[in-house]
């Protein structure tokens, strides 16, 4: 019968389908998780190990010292701690003033507030490498280099956050802030206890952007931290045991992991967050 | 009298106007002090000299210096450095990024874990992908000698090749961020639209090019913006691999010719400032090229 040998015929396609699909994953997890187990790999082998050839691909042995290596030859805990605190700094900061700005830009009508908006807008336009030269010496004037607020203050404010919680702000219905407005509450209040809850998987997202933004920033914390520990972050921590521990690359690819956890566990907590908060936000 | 609890128009409005300043100001502050302050300020250094021993006084040259700066092989280099290793990096991350999506974007069985694993390359910092791709190229313990292949220099040594290998690494990368902004744009096509292009017999290929990638189009137009401007400010696998061989290894790409500028050596802040100003006016119009060429083909639902 034709119809059965269509839904056969459609029934096979499927299946065919779900294996292509499947061998496109795989090989996507490959090209993405290879670079990784390799990095496992080589910092639980002894250095001499490493060398081998053919090249073990499982550590049947694992050296777990290195990681202690890292930790204490790398400074690796208060380059941890640092990093911890710029980034909580700066992430908290920028939910800040986003939010702030963002419902001023939403609900508020006050004089000049379209030029203030491509004001914010157009920082997006400048790369922070741009302002380099200057803030670097704005930032020796003020006395703050290598303070935390030379590390974070440049980075309290993003035209992309203000953009992005605006677009979620004005999704929310004009008629509830009037209703809310009835029942007696202000502007404050109101940001506090409906625009922002409303708006949570923004803010959600751009909480996250943030944090990973602040986490692997470079350059900056490069040419603002002194030759001190007192506040140099993991990322430039690991181009010095990179640069010191030449010779043990199983105790710099200990740190590289020991670096990327913190993050990776975020990421497995909000990854649902991300994408659902980019969806409702600005690029949808 | 005015009947209690109401505020007369005019100054309701005051009080919001003045609400609205406050709210807006935090952000201004740190805009003008450190964007738009050093940005207009770098029009001014540019037109100064600082001489290469400290404690002497900066001297004014005017358009001589730019001129100088703007026509040196250096600066031709970086330039042209750049733009080759944003072409290397930009359309191979998108692509790499969207087929992904696709492919991740079904009701199959372990899909969540396939999700987590192409979108895990976020949390790998630059710094940390430059030390674990460095040690995959080492000329001892990398992949090439795994393969019995070696090259004289070693890859990252190596003019021909380190370009293309950071810009492998660059895109690897990417892929994480490429994933999840693709993830999210496949989340608004509506999956009626698939599944009806699927009954009606259209194959896979077909379906993604006539439907996916035009629905699609806002989301890649957008990607592309984002990975172009990103692949122009690229620094830390620069300054991780090659560092200051860059320019021997034709890796010097414009910031991290403008960080060795400013900060190798005695330092030269005038010069710095004449490759910032370079800097944004390339992003800036590759910016403007890519919205006047390609924001007409994108199409939007409303």
């Amino acid at each position: 019968m034709p119809a059965e040998n269509e839904a056969r015929r459609s029934h096979r396609r499927r299946q065919r389908r779900k294996w292509v699909s499947y061998l496109l994953l795989t090989v996507g997890a490959f090209i993405v998780l290879f670079p990784i187990y390799m990095t496992i790999v080589n910092s639980l082998l002894p250095a001499d190990l490493i060398a081998r050839r053919p090249p073990s691909l499982f550590p049947f042995h694992p050296e777990w010292s290195t990681y202690a290596t890292a930790w204490s030859k790398g400074h690796l805990g208060i380059y941890l701690r640092n990093s911890a605190i710029e980034t909580a700094i700066i992430t908290v900061g920028q939910l800040t003033t986003a939010i702030l700005s963002a419902y001023a830009f939403a609900f508020l009508d006050f004089p000049g507030k379209r030029v203030i908006f491509i004001v914010f807008l157009s920082t997006m336009m400048i790369p922070f490498e741009v302002t380099l030269v200057t803030n670097l010496s704005t930032i020796s004037r003020l006395g703050w280099y290598n303070t935390f607020q030379g590390l974070t203050v440049p980075f309290l404010a993003t035209g992309f956050g203000t953009f992005l919680l605006r677009q979620a702000f004005l999704q929310i219905p004009r008629d509830l802030r009037e209703a809310a407005s009835l029942d007696g509450y202000g502007n404050l209040r109101f940001m506090a206890r409906v625009a922002v809850p409303l708006a949570r998987p923004t803010v959600a997202a751009l909480g996250v952007f943030s944090f990973l933004g602040a986490w692997n920033q470079y350059l900056w914390p490069l040419v603002v931290t002194g030759d001190n520990n007192a506040i140099r972050t993991v990322q430039i921590g690991l181009k010095q045991l990179q640069a010191t521990q030449i010779n043990q690359i199983d105790v710099t690819l200990a740190g590289t992991l020991i670096a990327t956890a913190p993050m990776l566990i975020l990421l497995i907590i909000f990854q649902k967050q991300l994408i659902r908060g980019l969806t409702a936000g600005a690029v949808k | 009298m005015r009947a209690l609890g109401v505020v007369p128009k005019t100054r309701r409005r005051r009080n919001e106007a003045l609400l609205g300043y406050a709210l807006v100001l935090p952000a201004l502050v740190v805009f003008s002090v450190f964007t738009f302050y050093p940005f207009a300020r770098n029009f001014k250094l540019a037109l100064y000299v600082t001489p290469p021993y400290p404690n002497l006084p900066s001297r004014y040259v005017g358009l001589h210096q730019v001129a100088q700066v703007l026509t040196s092989s250096s600066f031709l280099t970086s330039f042209e450095t750049t733009l080759l290793f944003s072409v290397m990096v930009v359309p191979a991350g998108l692509l790499l990024g969207l087929a992904l999506a696709v492919a991740a974007h079904r009701k199959l069985r372990g899909i969540a874990i396939y999700q987590t694993i192409f979108s895990s390359t976020v949390v790998t910092s630059i710094a940390v992908t430059a030390v674990i791709f460095g040690t995959l190229m080492n000329p001892v313990v990398g992949l090439l000698p795994w393969l019995g292949i070696t090259t004289t220099p070693p890859l990252l040594e190596n003019p021909t090749w380190a370009l293309p290998c950071i810009a492998v690494l660059t895109v690897w990368q990417g892929i994480g961020l490429s994933f999840i902004i693709m993830s999210a744009g496949l989340q608004s096509v509506p999956d009626e639209l698939l599944e009806a292009s699927r009954v009606d017999g259209a194959s896979a290929w077909t379906t993604f090019f006539r439907i996916t990638v035009p629905l699609l189009s806002p989301i890649i137009f957008f990607a592309l913006v984002v990975a172009t401007i990103t692949a122009f400010q690229s620094f830390g696998q620069i300054d991780l691999l090659t560092g200051t061989n860059s320019a021997f290894l034709h890796t010097n790409v414009l910031t991290y010719n403008i960080y060795q500028t400013l900060l190798v050596g005695a330092g030269n802040p005038g010069k710095a400032a004449i490759l910032s100003i370079a800097l944004f006016v390339a992003t800036m119009l590759l910016t403007l090229v890519q919205i006047r060429l390609l924001e007409r083909r994108v199409h939007y639902a409303r």
